[in-house]
C-alpha cells in the first residue's frame, strides 16, 4: 500500500479506541472522583473511602463494647472490694465490743472520771494502730445516748442521724459515710460501723470510722488500668482495620486506576494478578475483560480498516479513470458547435450525466466514510453567519432556475460557534437545494438563531410539504417523497443522509416538519462549543403562524 | 514563451489527456510516470509549474513534493483522488501550493495553473514594513525579497504572495475566503485549510517564535491580518 494511504488510515484508527473509550469513561466516573474544597471534603472522604469508613466502624463498635466491659470491670471489682471491707469491719466491730464491755465493768452511771477513762481506754485501744497497710486501719468513737454526758465527755465527732437511730434502737448498723482520716487534715470517704454498748453505767455507742482511702487508691488504679488498656485495645483494633482493609482497598483501587487507563485508550493496561485469593480472581476476572474488550476493539479496528482502505482504493482507481473521460468529454463539450446535432445532444447528455454520476460517486465514498467510523470533525471557531451567507450565495443560480425568491434573516450579530465549517456548509447547502426542488415557486427561508448553549439555522420552504410520517423518513438514504416528480438538481438521494450525519458528528440535531401544501422546515441545531451537549433549540421547529 | 508544465503522473490515459487539454490551453506539457524520476526530471526540464499526482509508484507525491521544495519554490498543484482531511493537509504541508481533487474540470485546473503562475504586477519598487516595530519584517516587492533583522527569509512565490497581499493592507482583516480568492484565485469553493496550512508554513518562516505571531495575527473567528508595521 502507499505509504500516504497508510498513514492516512493509521491516523484514522488512532482515535478509534479514543472513541470507544469515551463510551466507557462514563461507566469509570464514578471510580475517578476527585475532591472537592471546602466543608463537604469531609463528607466527601467518607463518601470515597472504603478505608475510612470501615476503620471507623470498627473504632466506633470496639470503643462502645470495651466501653462497657470497662465499666462492667469496674463496678464488679468496687463492689468486690468493698464487700470484704465491710466483712472485715463487722467481724472487727464485733471483736471490739467485747473488749469495750470489759472497760466499762463496775462502773456506775455518775462515775464520769471513770466512765472517761473507760472511753479513753476503748478508743486508744492498741489495735487501732496495727493494720496491714501500716496506717490508721480505723479510729473509735463511743458516745452516750445521754447529750449531758457527751458534752462532758467531749465527744466533737459528728455522726450521720440515720446510722444513729439504727445502733439506738439497738442493732448494728453499717453505713458509708465521710469520715476524718486521723493524722490528716479534711475528710475522706469511709465505713461506719456501729453498735450499742449496754453497761450499768448507761447505754453508749460505739462507732468504727474506717476511712476507705486505701480502697480508694486501689479502685483509682483499676479504673486507670482498664481505661489505658481499653483505649489501648481501641487504637490497635483500629489500626487492624486500617490494615486488612487496606488489604482489600489497595488491590481495589489498583483496578479503578487501571479501568480509568483502559478507559482512556490504553488498552494493553492489565492488572499484576500475584497468589490465589478473591483479590486476584478479582485481578483476573478483570485482565479477560479488558482482554476480550481488546480483542473486540482489534476487530472493530480491523473491520474499519478494511472498509477505510477499500472506500480509499475504489476512490482512487474510480476516479482517476473518472478525471480522464471528464477531460476528454469537457474538450468534446467545448467543440460540440461543429458536431451534427445527434452528436452534439449525446455530448451534452454526456457531460451532464458525468456531473450526476460525480456527485453520486463523491455521496457514496462520504456515506461509506460515516459506516467506516473513519469521518472527524475539524472544529474551529467561526461566525455562522458566514456560512450560512456563503450557502445561500451557492444556492442563488438554482433559486434564479426555479424562479424562487430566497430570503435570509440572518441577524446583524456575530454568532460565533465552535463548528466543522466545511460540513456545515455542505448542511445547508444540501436543505437549501431540497427547499428549492420543492418550493414550487413560493419563497424559501433561511433563520439564524442562537442562545447561550446553541445555534440553529431553520430552510424553510412553503412548497409540496410532507405527508404525515414522512418527516422521519426524508433521511433515509435515496429516500424519494414523490417517485413521480420531475428531479431539476438531479440530487443523488444522499444528500439528507449525509446531512444528519454531518450534523450527528456535532452533536447537534437535524429534524424535519412538513404538512401538506404547507411546506417544510428543516431545522438543524448545534452546540457553540465542540462536544457540547443540546437539551434545546433557540428556533422553533415548526413555524409560528402554523402553531397559531 | 509558453509556460512550461512538469505532469508527474502514474495513470497513461490521464496524461495524455491532461496533455492534449494543457497544450489547447497554451501549455508546454513534459511527462514522467515515477515519483522515483521526478527529481530528474524536474532538474532537466526546469518548468514554470508541477501538477503532482499524489499516488506513485517509486516514490510518494509527498516525497517529491518535499524534494522539490528543497531546492526550488515553483508551483505545484497536487492531483489527489483522495478528499480526507489527512490527505490534503499532508500533501499541503509537505509543500504543494494548492490541490485539485479527481476528477477535476479541465478549467478549473487551468485557472489554479493560471492563479499560480500569475505575478503581481511590480510595477513601483514598493517596500513594505510589518510586524513588530523593533522587529519588522521587510518586504522588497519588486526584488522578491523579505528580511528580517537583517537575515533574508526564503518564501515561495505564494507564501510571498500571502505576506504581501496581507501587509499590503496592515490594518484590514482578512477572512480566509478573500485571502483564496486573492492568493489562490478561488472564486466559490472555498477551502480553508489550504488557507490555515499555508499561514503555517508562512509563520514557521517569517515569526520569532510561531506559536505567538506577531507578524501574521489569528483574528478569532474572522481570518487574519497583519502585524502592526
Amino acid at each position: 500500500m502507499n505509504p500516504v494511504a497508510r498513514s492516512s488510515i493509521q491516523s484514522g484508527l488512532e482515535t478509534l479506541p479514543a472513541r470507544l473509550g469515551h463510551q466507557l469513561q462514563g461507566g469509570a466516573d464514578w471510580l475517578n472522583r476527585r475532591s472537592r474544597p471546602g466543608l463537604m471534603r469531609l463528607s466527601a472522604a467518607w463518601r470515597r473511602s472504603l478505608q475510612l469508613r470501615v476503620a471507623a466502624t470498627t473504632t466506633i463498635v470496639t470503643g462502645l463494647i470495651v466501653l462497657l466491659i470497662g465499666l462492667f470491670l469496674v463496678d464488679q471489682i468496687g463492689k468486690g472490694v468493698l464487700k470484704a471491707k465491710r466483712d472485715a469491719a463487722i467481724s472487727q466491730a464485733s471483736l471490739g465490743l467485747e473488749a469495750a464491755l470489759a472497760q466499762f465493768e463496775g462502773l456506775t452511771p455518775g462515775d464520769l472520771s471513770g466512765i472517761r477513762q473507760a472511753v479513753d481506754q476503748i478508743t486508744s485501744d492498741p489495735t487501732r494502730s496495727t493494720g496491714a497497710l501500716g496506717g490508721a486501719l480505723f479510729t473509735k468513737v463511743v458516745r452516750s445516748t445521754d447529750q449531758a454526758v457527751n458534752r462532758q465527755l467531749g465527744v466533737t465527732q459528728q455522726l450521720p442521724d440515720e446510722l444513729r437511730r439504727q445502733v439506738d434502737r439497738g442493732t448494728m448498723a453499717v453505713q458509708y459515710a465521710p469520715v476524718r482520716v486521723p493524722g490528716q487534715s479534711g475528710e475522706a470517704p469511709g465505713l461506719i460501723v456501729g453498735q450499742p454498748l449496754t453497761t450499768q453505767a448507761g447505754t453508749f455507742e460505739l462507732y468504727y470510722l474506717f476511712p476507705l482511702t486505701a480502697e480508694q487508691k486501689t479502685l483509682g488504679l483499676v479504673q486507670r488500668t482498664v481505661l489505658i488498656a481499653g483505649l489501648a485495645l481501641v487504637l490497635l483494633v483500629a489500626a487492624i482495620a486500617a490494615l486488612v482493609t487496606r488489604q482489600v482497598v489497595r488491590p481495589v483501587r489498583v483496578a479503578a486506576q487501571t479501568a480509568g487507563r483502559l478507559a482512556g485508550g490504553a488498552l494493553s493496561e492489565r492488572i499484576k494478578v500475584s497468589g490465589e485469593d478473591d483479590i486476584a480472581l478479582l485481578g483476573e476476572s478483570f485482565n479477560d475483560m479488558a482482554n476480550s474488550l481488546q480483542q473486540q476493539i482489534q476487530r472493530l479496528e480491523n473491520l474499519s480498516r478494511l472498509q477505510q482502505r477499500f472506500t480509499s482504493d475504489v476512490s482512487h482507481e474510480l476516479r482517476t479513470p473518472l478525471t480522464t473521460i471528464r477531460m476528454a468529454a469537457e474538450l468534446l463539450y467545448g467543440s460540440r458547435e461543429d458536431f451534427p446535432p445527434e452528436l452534439a445532444r449525446s455530448v451534452e447528455l454526456l457531460t451532464n450525466e458525468l456531473d450526476r454520476f460525480e456527485s453520486l460517486l463523491g455521496d457514496l465514498l462520504e456515506i461509506s466514510r460515516y459506516d467506516a467510523g473513519a469521518a472527524y470533525l475539524e472544529t474551529e471557531q467561526v461566525d455562522l453567519r458566514g456560512i450560512v451567507e456563503r450557502a445561500v450565495a451557492a444556492a442563488v443560480p438554482l433559486a434564479a432556475r426555479h424562479g424562487v425568491e430566497l430570503r435570509a434573516e440572518l441577524g446583524d450579530r456575530q454568532v460565533l460557534a465552535e463548528v466543522d465549517a466545511r460540513r456545515v456548509e455542505r448542511v445547508l447547502r444540501n436543505l437549501l437545494g431540497n427547499a428549492l426542488d420543492h418550493a414550487e415557486g413560493r419563497p424559501v427561508t433561511v433563520r439564524l438563531g442562537a442562545d447561550e448553549e446553541s445555534v440553529a439555522v431553520t430552510v424553510r420552504d412553503e412548497g409540496v410539504g410532507l405527508r404525515p410520517g414522512e418527516a422521519a423518513l426524508v433521511f433515509n438514504r435515496f429516500w424519494r417523497g414523490d417517485p413521480s416528480r420531475s428531479r431539476l438538481t438531479g440530487g443523488t438521494g444522499l444528500g439528507l443522509a449525509i446531512s444528519l450525519e454531518d450534523v450527528r458528528l456535532h452533536h447537534g440535531w437535524l429534524q424535519a416538519w412538513g404538512a401538506r401544501g404547507r411546506g417544510a422546515v428543516f431545522r438543524m441545531t448545534l452546540p457553540r462549543v465542540a462536544g457540547g451537549e443540546l437539551d434545546s433549540s433557540p428556533l422553533p421547529l415548526e413555524p409560528p403562524e402554523v402553531l397559531a | 514563451m509558453k509556460p512550461r508544465v512538469l505532469v508527474v503522473d502514474d495513470d497513461s490515459s490521464l496524461a495524455e489527456m491532461l496533455g492534449i487539454v494543457l497544450r489547447t490551453e497554451g501549455f508546454e506539457p513534459a511527462f514522467v510516470p515515477d515519483g522515483s524520476r521526478a527529481l530528474a526530471a524536474f532538474r532537466e526540464v526546469k518548468p514554470d509549474i508541477v501538477l503532482l499526482d499524489l499516488m506513485l509508484p517509486g516514490m510518494s507525491g509527498i516525497d517529491v513534493c518535499r524534494a522539490i521544495r528543497a531546492e526550488s519554490g515553483t508551483p505545484i498543484i497536487m492531483l489527489t483522488a483522495k478528499t480526507d482531511t489527512v490527505d490534503i493537509v499532508l500533501g499541503l504541508e509537505s509543500g504543494a501550493d494548492d490541490y485539485v481533487v479527481k476528477p477535476f474540470k479541465p478549467k478549473e485546473l487551468t485557472a489554479r495553473m493560471r492563479a499560480r503562475l500569475r505575478r503581481y504586477d511590480e510595477a513601483g519598487g514598493e517596500t513594505l514594513l510589518i510586524g513588530p516595530p523593533e522587529s519588522p519584517v521587510s518586504i522588497d516587492v519588486q526584488a522578491h525579497q523579505v528580511v528580517r533583522d537583517g537575515v533574508q527569509i526564503s518564501l515561495t512565490p505564494l507564501e510571498f504572495d500571502l505576506l504581501v497581499a496581507l501587509a499590503r493592507k496592515p490594518r484590514q482583516v482578512f477572512t480566509r475566503e478573500v485571502l483564496l480568492e486573492q492568493v489562490w484565485g478561488y472564486r466559490h469553493a472555498a477551502d480553508t485549510r489550504l488557507v490555515n496550512v499555508h499561514v503555517q508554513r508562512l509563520r514557521s518562516k517569517v515569526e520569532r517564535d510561531p506559536e505567538r505571531p506577531e507578524v501574521v495575527l489569528t483574528v478569532r473567528g474572522v481570518g487574519y491580518k497583519a502585524g502592526p508595521p
